[in-house]
């Protein structure tokens, strides 16, 4: 950074009183009537500490091996719950009682769902097989949701302006970021039940805290994948979205894990911000810059055919690749019967939230932390998942086949 | 070169035929040389890393990786060197992608060529509307386009839903992912043709009138230009540019939802790194289409070079801003010679000759070479 | 070239000229947005009420103006800038790194250290753009785009997410209120007063202004334009530094997307032309920006209370932001004819 003299005393006035004026909002701050804060300081975690960059050849610190290991363990295991409705099973479930959140007097329930955004695709299949979920049950009156975005700090505004309002008989939030959301989802614990899902906050106030699997699973299944179907010493591409995002950062720490216990060889590991075009180029520079390439893991499905193509326009053979489970990258696999493997997030788990809700509101008990179950699609079960006629970026794992307004409301042709 | 340069007629009628030998060396530096420089050391850092790299196959992938920004590039130019901005263009690359996708969900047989033209028109109306938001109703266009940004962006996902419901077939796709005669990618033809119409372009009355227009408004209004007509045609061109680039992308790389994200920045980084003025007036294309290249082939290279992904950006700006801040350096320099004794050497901002009201500016002669901010249109009438 | 240097056109430049302290003209647009401000509440009120919502009860109320603060004290910062012909693209990457290294500083040291530090990093990079528009003379636009893109390479070579932890007692800032009014919108008001007084009441302010109306002329009227500048953009910085603290107390952690994610860059551009300042500098002020961010923030709880489809919203902002400066354009016309 360029260093030179400080131009002026001029702005020094400016220092001062922003100083000044800092100080005093924090005096303001000590004698202030009242706080929105919760009571407690924020709760402290092991994850909210520093964490360093784990890109390139640097050991992760984002690694948690304890969670690392019960993750696997659960993919192992036989969910609870009807075998049609993976969004209702539940992996190793320790039950909360919610006798005292069971509404009283008239059946009409409103709920209320502070989302992060419905910034990718996704996002934007989760919120409609929510919003379709929430159609279902004639109990429920009204059902608010408030998109934050993007941005936490309008989050914490919409947790709490629907924390503060009178007909939001439970609110769930599918919170934009982890540690940042933290205050204001204790906030809004404190009057009436609430359900996260998809990321987590650092508080365990929620009744209820919905996910699948989660980010090693992810990882690992796709790192395994690879490590059996590339020859050893074959040459490895890994391709992740950015950098900074914790899903992603857990999928990729998994599976250099595994990438490092085995022979293969990770060559390049490339940011691709999930844009097909800068992908396409990436692989494109890694076929030519490595001579060839044997295996391509991704951290997320959105650029795969991006780079299943660049593989076609090179005119080399697609290698082993893993993807996720959207529309197109499973016709791709299909059609070019690749060598493939989708592990999943699912989007189904945006249905669970109405029914836990539901149920706490009937005082029924809820597991505490509710896991679901993650499933991959492999050759065996890929024509089950690939259904005609939905949108390019429709995600399979939906399970949204049987709600009401499919095919059309998720895009899709009958 | 052809520089589509400023023609300030008033300024090199008051200077003296040596300082005009070092004004149109200062001219040729400061609009062009730093951008060739860079382009080959970068070029030259691509054939070390990689010596496949000039292997015709490469290098014209290379080139039609390169066409979406170069033609986004020549488009930008045309709106900023007639003074003004165009933020809107990553948007109409993103909404040209998805809105094809969506009306190919809906009639999957629909002619490319038929497609193709739609997009162009539909670029050129979005092109049209800033052009007269800018002019008519005056609207500085860095919000005029900052505006149709969030319109286009807002509109498109609202429509669609969030992703777009159909596919992008192969015949659509052509232009911008095969190759003609079997080793000649389209996108590289339509570059080349983009490119040669666009220079044409700036050799013709038009041209001449578009850079009079970002010059001096003033002048160019008194010398019978039509000034705002210029304006509008500027804006609609970089319409059609940035709706070709979306076809070039989408074919590309297929439907996505962020086809054009971050490509208004990306186009004027180039244009400014070719040596154009922000403000207008000064600059050629063929320099803003030479940084289009420069800055794909810094891209190219950090890829290859495996710069932790993560410090690319870093190492990008950086490079960017250098890259200009020399550009402007060579300038002040050579300019300062060209100052007769006892002028202040460090006033380089002066007013443009055209654009001072009343008599022409008296000593010392304003440079040729004017420099400007990110200036909102023209407020006002040129009438005081 | 100096990213600062305007070539004024004539009208603007007589126009300017005439006297950029002269407040009657120069609150017009200021009035025109906070009546507009009012407007668009009434509006609001009646949309929401006509479809048995309420639109201003109190926490309806608190809640916006919570909402104001991040972006007010970003957009108030820009005005300095803008105001001088130059403008700041970098603000969105600075908030992110500044929440983090408030975050990351606090968990280890004081609070107090954590504000200095946040402060001083603004100060460093609000002087490293002004050392770059005026020294290297590279355009504001690129030289601020190209610190953005050099802060964001050092977020995500730095930190894999978000970070660092903010002491409770910190967290009073974001979370208090006084009364109904939360304690954070003080913070704003105080930046936005000491700002207003920079610029309307000191020599500075009014090199600020005429800097930014004919940067020509007010060097040859003894004004050091570059010096200006430099601190025009140093004041930014540190006004959004105040913005990253004020993130970093109310998210209890830093994050590196609490800038991006807002795109706080081009929002605060917006709320500050909303708020009547001219784009090419020299007229407006900050107390114009401040309406300007309430309106933007109004337009949200509208839209909230609505449940308007969130790409909806975008095209309505937008259009709102063309109508607005055309309208304060046609009035200047007028004005000036």
């Amino acid at each position: 950074m360029t260093r030179s003299p400080s131009p002026r005393p001029r702005h020094r006035p400016a220092t001062t009183v922003a100083a000044a004026v800092l100080a005093a909002a924090l005096l303001a701050a000590l004698t202030a009537c009242s706080s929105d804060a919760p009571a407690d300081a924020p709760a402290a975690s092991g994850q909210s500490a520093e964490q360093r960059n784990d890109s390139g050849d640097k050991p992760s610190k984002f690694f948690d091996r304890t969670e690392y290991e019960r993750q696997l363990k659960l993919a192992g295991q036989t969910p609870r719950g009807p075998a049609a409705k993976p969004w209702e099973q539940m992996l190793e479930p320790e039950m909360a009682d919610t006798v005292r959140y069971r509404k009283k007097g008239d059946d009409d329930v409103d709920l209320c769902f502070s989302n992060a955004g419905v910034f990718n695709p996704w996002r934007q299949v989760g919120l409609k097989n929510m919003k379709a979920e929430a159609e279902l049950h004639d109990e429920i009156d009204d059902f608010t949701v408030l998109d934050a975005q993007g941005k936490d700090d309008k989050q914490i505004s919409d947790i709490q302006e629907l924390a503060g309002n009178k007909d939001c008989d439970a609110l769930i939030v599918s919170p934009n970021t982890t540690a940042t959301l933290t205050p204001a989802v204790k906030e809004a614990c404190g009057k009436l039940p609430v359900i996260v899902f998809d990321r987590g906050v650092e508080t365990d106030c929620a009744v209820t805290f919905i996910n699948p699997i989660g980010g090693y699973g992810y990882g690992a299944v796709a790192a395994d994948f690879l490590v059996d179907k590339v020859k050893p010493k074959g040459k490895i591409l890994a391709l992740r979205i950015s950098p900074g995002v914790d899903v992603l950062e857990t999928r990729w720490s998994a599976a250099k894990l595994a990438f490092d216990k085995s022979e293969l060889d990770v060559v390049d590991v490339k940011f691709t911000d999930g844009d097909p075009a800068k992908t396409k180029s990436v692989v494109s520079d890694a076929i030519s810059r490595h001579g060839s390439i044997d295996g391509v893991w991704m951290d997320s499905g959105a650029t795969a055919v991006a780079a299943v193509e660049a593989f076609e326009d090179s005119g080399a053979d697609v290698p082993p690749i893993t993807g996720e489970d959207q529309q197109d990258f499973l016709e791709t696999w299909k059609d070019k019967k690749l060598t493939a493997i989708a592990p999943t997030y699912p989007t189904f788990q945006w249905r669970t939230p109405v029914i836990a809700a539901l149920r706490i509101l009937k005082g029924e008990q809820v597991p505490k932390e509710w896991k679901l179950p993650q499933p991959t699609v492999t050759q065996g079960n890929l024509d089950d998942y690939l259904q005609d006629g939905m949108p390019p970026l429709h995600y399979a794992m939906c399970g949204c086949q049987r709600l009401p307004g499919f095919p059309g409301d998720w895009g899709g042709k009958k | 070169m052809s520089t589509g340069t400023a023609t300030d007629a008033t300024a090199s009628r008051t200077v003296t035929a040596a300082t005009a030998t070092y004004r149109s060396l200062a001219r040729t530096l400061g609009t062009g040389a730093p951008v060739y420089a860079l382009l080959i050391v970068l070029l030259v850092a691509l054939a070390a890393t990689d010596p496949g790299f000039y292997e015709p196959d490469r290098f014209l992938a290379f080139v039609k990786r390169a066409a979406p920004l170069v033609i986004l590039a020549a488009g930008q130019y045309l709106v900023i060197v007639c003074g003004e901005f165009d933020l809107s263009v990553g948007a109409v690359v993103t909404a040209g992608v998805v809105a094809a996708a969506e009306v190919y969900g809906t009639y999957p047989d629909a002619p490319w060529a038929l497609m193709t033209a739609g997009l162009l028109l539909a670029g050129a109306a979005a092109g049209l509307l800033n052009g007269l938001i800018t002019t008519v109703l005056r609207v500085p266009s860095f919000i005029t386009t900052l505006g149709m940004m969030l319109i286009l962006e807002g509109a498109v996902f609202y429509w669609t839903g969030g992703s777009p419901q159909g596919r992008l077939p192969q015949d659509f796709r052509r232009l911008g992912r095969d190759t003609a005669l079997g080793w000649l990618p389209w996108a590289v033809l339509a570059c080349g043709v983009a490119g040669v119409l666009v220079v044409l372009l700036m050799r013709s009355d038009f041209g001449r009138t578009l850079v009079a227009t970002g010059d001096s408004e003033r002048a160019a209004h008194l010398a019978g230009v039509r000034v705002r007509r210029a304006r509008v045609l500027a804006f609609v061109l970089s319409g059609v540019a940035a709706a070709l680039a979306a076809v070039l992308v989408g074919g590309f790389s297929g439907v996505s939802a962020q086809a054009g994200r971050g490509y208004e920045f990306e186009a004027i980084t180039a244009v400014v790194l070719g040596g154009v003025a922000l403000g207008g007036g000064r600059g050629s294309v063929v320099a803003a289409m030479a940084g289009a290249f420069s800055l794909q082939a810094l891209f190219t290279l950090l890829n290859l070079q495996g710069v932790s992904g993560a410090l690319e950006s870093t190492v990008q700006g950086v490079i960017v801003i250098a890259a200009v801040g020399i550009g402007a350096a060579d300038f002040s320099r050579l300019r300062r010679r060209t100052h007769p004794p006892g002028t202040p050497p460090d006033t380089p901002q002066v007013t443009p000759p055209g654009a001072a009201p009343g008599p022409p500016a008296p000593t010392p002669p304003p440079p040729a070479t004017p420099s400007r901010t990110p200036r909102e249109g023209h407020p006002h009438d040129p009438q005081p | 070239m100096t990213g600062t240097a305007l070539a004024p056109q004539p009208a603007r430049a007589a126009a300017k000229s005439r006297a950029p302290r002269g407040r009657g003209r120069l609150a017009d647009p200021a009035v025109g947005v906070w009546l507009a401000a009012g407007a668009v509440t009434a509006l609001g009120w009646i949309v929401v009420a006509a479809r048995g919502g309420d639109f201003l009860t109190l926490a309806n109320v608190v809640g916006i103006l919570q909402n104001c603060v991040a972006l007010g004290l970003v957009a108030v910062g820009q005005t300095a800038v803008i105001l001088t012909g130059s403008l700041d693209l970098s603000v969105a990457y600075l908030i992110s790194l500044g929440t983090l290294v408030a975050a990351t500083t606090m968990e280890d040291g004081s609070v107090v250290t954590g504000v200095l530090a946040v402060l001083a990093l603004s100060a460093a990079v609000g002087l490293a753009n002004g050392l770059i528009v005026t020294g290297l003379k590279v355009n504001a636009f690129i030289a601020t785009l190209g610190t953005a893109f050099i802060l964001r390479g050092w977020i995500e070579d730095n930190y894999t997410g978000p970070a660092g932890k903010v002491p409770a007692s910190f967290q009073h800032l974001g979370y208090d209120r006084m009364g109904p009014v939360p304690v954070s919108l003080f913070l704003l008001l105080a930046v936005t007063a000491v700002l207003w007084l920079i610029t309307r009441r000191t020599r500075f302010g009014h090199h600020l202004y005429a800097t930014g109306g004919d940067e020509h002329a007010a060097r040859l009227s003894g004004v050091r334009t570059r010096r200006t500048v430099i601190a025009a953009h140093v004041l930014c910085s540190l006004c959004v530094g105040a913005a990253a603290l004020f993130l970093a107390s109310r998210l209890g952690a830093g994050a590196p997307w609490a800038g991006t994610e807002a795109r706080y860059d081009l929002e605060s551009i917006a709320a500050v032309v909303l708020g009547g300042t001219v784009l090419a500098g020299g007229r407006g002020g900050v107390v114009g920006t401040l309406g300007g961010v309430l309106v933007l923030a109004v337009l949200d709880s509208v839209f909230n209370q609505l449940g308007v489809d969130p790409f909806f919203k975008n095209v309505v902002r937008g259009v709102v932001i063309i109508a607005a400066v055309a309208l304060y354009a046609r009035r200047g016309a007028r004005r000036s004819a």
